[in-house]
């Protein structure tokens, strides 16, 4: 039996078209579509129901040296309340998951891919059996629920259910607060490109603060916005998607994420591999595509130069922002640069595209 | 639920056909539109072009999936819809009216014999829907 979010029945109610999406039965779509989501999000506002992550506690005196070993960025150069992006590798270099995590007060909180919440678990769990330190690791995923709110509008409508002067809640960092009078933590993250905030609430809150959101957006006419939107607009910005654009076959390097992995680090799982990737040369890299016509570049298709397979789409969709069908996938060494012409092998037929350097759309994040 | 109007024909492909004189009219069905979400694209046959029943005669390319379009009688094309070229959102908006697809005159009107009813259309889909 596929679980349900803590909204699965609001949902419902807003006409949301329900599919199996990592193991939790969530919204493809509401009423209006995905493009018009898709829209919504760079005009004015979305909210998203995300809680079906993970999230995974470290606590212990040894937490940051523990999770320094099982990530590829720097977590010892957190700030308090700072969030960071980063991969987790197997030895190999494969990508395990790429995550967010959390400096707290008492604890480092790591956001996770919903699919690989249990993997990741396991995996840890395991490095920990010969880890000498003290460390703690908790599961929490069940108990938490996650809302992202994304637009430019977000802290106009945000500001309305809080007490706190959100401007005082940088980029990538968080804060325990009250929206609508519930305990929650609030940071300033998101996967769409936009300005947002991602909400972390007990489970039995999720719904009052999803209504209450809402509400507050109404001047903005903020839309509900669904997996299908998350996708587009995630790939609008060139941002990867666990499962298509990085898996354990592929290294943070080739996925064009060497700026979380930091190769001067202390030792970390999957570090020698990646030195050594770096140092004998990557064979392909990611990159981002556009395509000449409305056909979708879909994942596996094959990418080519001059008739000769070059690499694989990874994702690939249209998008109704710039109204472009766009895509990633990768390529050999060499041919990765921006204005690249390639040709899409689609069902057969050659559609001709060229690499651009992503993001296709402009982001109203704030600047790191 | 998914609108299937009782005058139409439908296939066991989602596509459906209004039957006037030798001319069938054709598009997909309201519940083939949901399943695909947004349309963006639909690939057409060339009006003078021949199709054969449940032969692919076109393409459809939706933010979910991109399916086949399947010709639903035999014969040959005589017009297809412009509109879908600038709008093809008209599939999803209007799928028995604006955005029907393409006219075929028919080579052998028995053949309709063969397209199901808008009853029997109506128990595919809640069996194989969800």
């Amino acid at each position: 039996m596929p679980r349900r979010t803590a909204l699965y029945d609001r949902h419902v109610r807003l006409g949301g078209k329900m599919v199996k999406f990592a193991g939790f039965e969530m919204p493809v779509a509401y009423q209006k579509g995905i493009m018009s989501e898709a829209k919504r999000v760079r005009s004015t506002a979305g909210l998203f129901d995300v809680s079906h992550m993970g999230e995974i506690e470290i606590t212990g005196s040894d937490a940051l040296e523990f999770l320094s070993k099982i990530i590829t960025n720097d977590a010892a150069s957190l700030n308090e309340f700072q969030v960071q992006y980063t991969c987790m590798c197997y030895p190999d270099g494969g990508i395990v998951d790429d995550l967010l995590v959390y400096r707290l007060r008492d604890k480092y909180l790591l956001v996770v891919n919903a699919a690989n919440t249990m993997n990741d678990l396991e995996w840890i769990v395991d490095y920990k059996l010969g880890f000498a330190g003290t460390v703690s690791i908790e599961n929490t995923s069940n108990s938490i629920s996650q809302l992202a709110l994304q637009g430019p509008d977000s802290q106009r409508i945000l500001g309305k259910l809080v007490d706190l002067d959100l401007e005082e809640i940088k980029y990538y960092y968080c804060q325990y607060t009250k929206v609508a009078g519930k305990e929650v933590l609030v940071s300033r993250t998101g996967y769409t490109g936009e300005d947002g905030f991602e909400i972390y609430s007990n489970v039995d809150d999720a719904g009052l603060l999803w209504d209450a959101i809402l509400e507050a957006g109404n001047e903005s006419e903020i839309e509900p916005v669904a997996l299908g939107a998350r996708d587009l607009l995630r790939l609008e910005m060139g941002y990867c998607l666990y499962g298509y654009d990085i898996d354990e076959t592929t290294t943070p390097l080739e996925a064009r994420l060497g700026w979380v992995t930091k190769l001067k680090k202390d030792e970390f799982v999957g570090k020698d591999a990646l030195v050594k990737q770096k140092e004998g040369g990557l064979k392909r890299r990611l990159v981002s595509f556009e395509v000449k016509g409305k056909a979708i570049a879909r994942q596996g298709y094959s990418i080519l130069s001059d008739g000769r397979r070059i690499g694989d789409v990874t994702s690939g969709n249209f998008s109704p922002n710039i109204e472009k069908s766009i895509g990633m996938g990768y390529v050999e060494l060499g041919l990765e640069a921006e204005g690249t012409g390639i040709e899409i092998d689609v069902r057969g037929k050659s559609v001709e595209g060229v690499i651009i350097n992503s993001p296709f759309v402009k982001s109203t994040s704030l600047k790191r | 639920m998914s609108k299937i109007p009782p005058e139409l024909k439908y296939t066991r492909e989602h596509e459906w056909a209004r039957i006037d004189g030798d001319i069938a009219v054709a598009g997909i069905s309201d519940y083939a539109q949901n399943e695909l979400s947004d349309v963006v694209y639909v690939e057409l046959p060339k009006v003078g072009s021949k199709v054969k029943m449940s032969e692919k005669c076109g393409t459809i390319e939706a933010v979910k999936a991109v399916v086949d379009l399947l010709a639903v009688v035999s014969g040959e094309i005589v017009e297809i819809n412009q509109s879908l070229s600038t709008s093809p959102e008209l599939v999803n908006s209007d799928p028995y009216g604006e955005g029907w697809m393409l006219k075929i005159k028919m080579d052998n009107p028995p053949e309709t014999g063969s397209l199901l009813s808008a009853e029997d259309y109506g128990k595919l889909t809640k069996e194989t829907g969800h």
